[in-house]
């Protein structure tokens, strides 16, 4: 499991650096969000991979790591996610007004002068 | 819990709350939004000097969110250095304010609203002592610096603004990962705590610790504008409207704190096999970023662009002052931060007021054109110019001269001179500035009535600034002393990190 996942946020990690290197204003939203959730899945698994055990203390279980999942990388990524929710509507925002104004998609407003993919 | 433990997150509450009712009463009574707002502004000042007068006997109020104990839940802590950052905040938060109210917050919808919040956030990175907190004011701050920079803006603006908001989200994200695997490494957020846990990681926990605070250290880096991360900062400050371009001033200030205080505490002197990770990094490159930044000041094109690299020079003498990491270095680098952050907002506010005067030339160094009333502004921009470059009486001079005597005898061959030429550099960069702008003159004699009269309380506010500027170097004796025990504070992390470990939540209080 931990390999299989591993290698998910690796896949992601790498899908979203080459959007973002694509200064493209639409490929950077996609790439960050790419980013994001790779991010949010490496917090959640930084509380240590575990099956079958709840994060909230159980009457009649020991209150320890031993019986039950680490519940504060699931309250960090609850509120990664929410932050990075908002960051992409204000990056959205900004990039369909910057698109606007400037009849271009690239980050720099002006098309690269040999036209072709950046 | 007496009454006075709460005062430590009421520099969070205050802004809070007057930005919740600034946007309850709506944009129409704009002059009630102004009163609260620099109402607010006020009790920030006094709130942050009643903390730093508590914080100079020497102990760090530690005030528990929810009751929680420190390793388990949010912390803030004042030291002396968060009341030095929280009051340079509040000082400079009001003359920019007071400029706004010059005209810009009509044109700029919500722009008190986003103005608190963003000292709110501001305030609240200063105060947190948990990384992940830090992050959450990290973003409440940086998300208001981005409605602030766009609000009211096209074109140019918005072009740089996408290019800011998409760098900061991705430095957002390295922020994370190395949160992320921090916590996974050692099981714990808090500063204090992470410092004790640190010192005691596993031979093969080590690297993957190192890494983390690599990462760290570009994430922070990133915000402060050190050598190779620098570039977003001359374009994106250079068009954004003067007063939030001032207020800005102390965001790259917010990067240099975090460094200080992340690799003070946690990989400072006695972090084991992670100990003084940072500052062999952060000299070179702060020295090789101030030159940059100095033949950045030399080559600009407009008074504002000026401003902003020599926003970047100063966060650069600051890495300097940290990197030599001696209580004296560092205290002088506290002094020196001070005085540059308000001397770098007021060089924004000033190059507005010029930009407004000088017609169709705006505040370009290039172009030529007519201008308005030259003594007042003038004046001004000379106690600015000298401040900055760092010339007797003013304090620059005293900050300058702090960290050069703080250099150690070793380095004072290749540091003084990279401090002093620069500082010579600087100066002819600003001379050749004034003289541009305020001797030369050139087209056609101004149409009447084309140069907008100049606004009390914009003159006002930049005075205000600069006068504040000039107040440090009257005390500088007191202040002097302040920044030299919050470094002799911060070398030694000791009785901090006990002080946050051992705070206890109060009892008969569910958390």
């Amino acid at each position: 499991m931990e390999l299989a996942l591993a290698s998910f946020i690796g896949v992601l990690v790498a899908a979203g650096v080459y959007l973002l290197l694509r200064a493209r204003s639409f490929d950077i939203i996609l790439g960050l969000t790419l980013l994001s959730y790779a991010i949010n899945l490496l917090i959640f698994s930084m509380g240590r991979l575990v099956v079958g055990k709840p994060p909230i203390l159980r009457a009649g279980l020991a209150p320890t790591l031993a019986n039950h999942a680490d519940p504060l990388p699931q309250a960090l990524v609850l509120t990664a996610i929410v932050i990075a929710f908002a960051m992409t509507a204000v990056l959205l925002v900004v990039a369909i007004r910057s698109r606007g104004d400037s009849h271009s998609d690239h980050v720099d407003g002006v098309e690269p002068r040999d036209g072709g993919q950046a | 819990m007496s009454p006075t433990a709460h005062l430590v997150i009421a520099p969070i509450l205050l802004p809070l709350a007057a930005a919740v009712l600034i946007l309850v009463i709506g944009s129409r009574r704009i002059a009630l939004q102004r009163t609260i707002a620099v109402a607010s502004c006020l009790g920030l000042i006094a709130l942050a000097a009643l903390l730093a007068w508590r914080a100079d006997g020497g102990g760090t109020s530690v005030y528990l969110v929810g009751n929680w104990p420190a390793h388990l839940g949010i912390a803030l802590a004042v030291d002396r250095l968060a009341a030095i950052m929280l009051l340079a905040t509040a000082l400079l938060a009001l003359p920019c304010l007071l400029f706004a109210t010059g005209g810009w917050d009509r044109r700029a919808s919500h722009f008190h609203v986003l103005f608190q919040l963003q000292l709110m956030g501001l305030n609240g990175a200063f105060l947190t002592a948990d990384l992940f907190n830090l992050f959450v004011f990290f973003e409440v701050l940086l998300i208001s610096s981005y409605g602030l920079l766009l609000s009211g803006g096209s074109g140019p603006r918005l072009r740089s603004g996408l290019q800011y908001v998409a760098f900061n989200i991705a430095a957002s994200t390295l922020f994370l990962v190395a949160v992320g695997l921090i916590y996974g490494i050692t099981g714990a957020l808090n500063m204090a705590e992470l410092a004790h846990r640190v010192a005691q990681v596993p031979a093969a926990d080590a690297g993957p610790l190192r890494a983390a605070a690599g990462l760290l250290l570009v994430v922070f880096c990133s915000k402060a504008a050190l050598l190779p991360l620098y570039f977003w900062l001359p374009d994106t400050y250079s068009r954004s409207p003067a007063a939030v371009a001032a207020l800005f001033a102390v965001m790259t200030k917010l990067g240099v704190y975090t460094v200080l205080r992340v690799y003070s505490l946690v990989f400072g002197a006695e972090a084991g096999a992670l100990a003084n990770l940072a500052w062999p990094w952060l000299l070179p490159l702060g020295a090789a970023t101030l030159a940059l930044a100095t033949l950045g000041a030399l080559a600009a094109r407009s008074l504002r662009q000026l401003a902003a690299y020599l926003i970047v020079g100063s966060a650069a003498t600051l890495f300097v002052a940290l990197g030599l990491a001696s209580a004296q270095a560092v205290g002088a680098g506290l002094y020196y931060l001070v005085h540059s952050t308000l001397v770098g907002g007021a060089l924004f506010l000033l190059a507005d007021l010029v930009h407004k005067q000088r017609g169709n030339a705006g505040d370009s160094l290039r172009k030529l054109d007519r201008m308005g009333p030259k003594a007042l502004l003038g004046t001004l921009f000379v106690v600015a110019a000298l401040s900055v470059a760092g010339l007797p009486p003013l304090s620059g001079f005293i900050g300058k001269f702090a960290l050069l005597a703080a250099v150690p005898d070793g380095q004072t061959a290749w540091l003084w001179s990279v401090i002093l030429i620069s500082s010579l550099v600087m100066l002819v960069a600003l001379a050749s500035a004034g003289s541009h702008l305020f001797w030369r003159e050139g087209g056609s004699a101004p149409a009447p009535g084309r140069v907008p009269p100049l606004r009390g309380v914009e003159v006002g506010a930049t005075t205000l600034l600069l006068a504040l500027g000039v107040l440090l170097s009257v005390f500088a004796g007191p202040a002097l002393r302040y920044a030299q025990d919050a470094g002799a504070q911060l070398m030694a992390p000791a009785a901090y990190i006990e002080q946050v470990r051992g705070a206890l939540p109060q009892p008969g209080v569910a958390p």
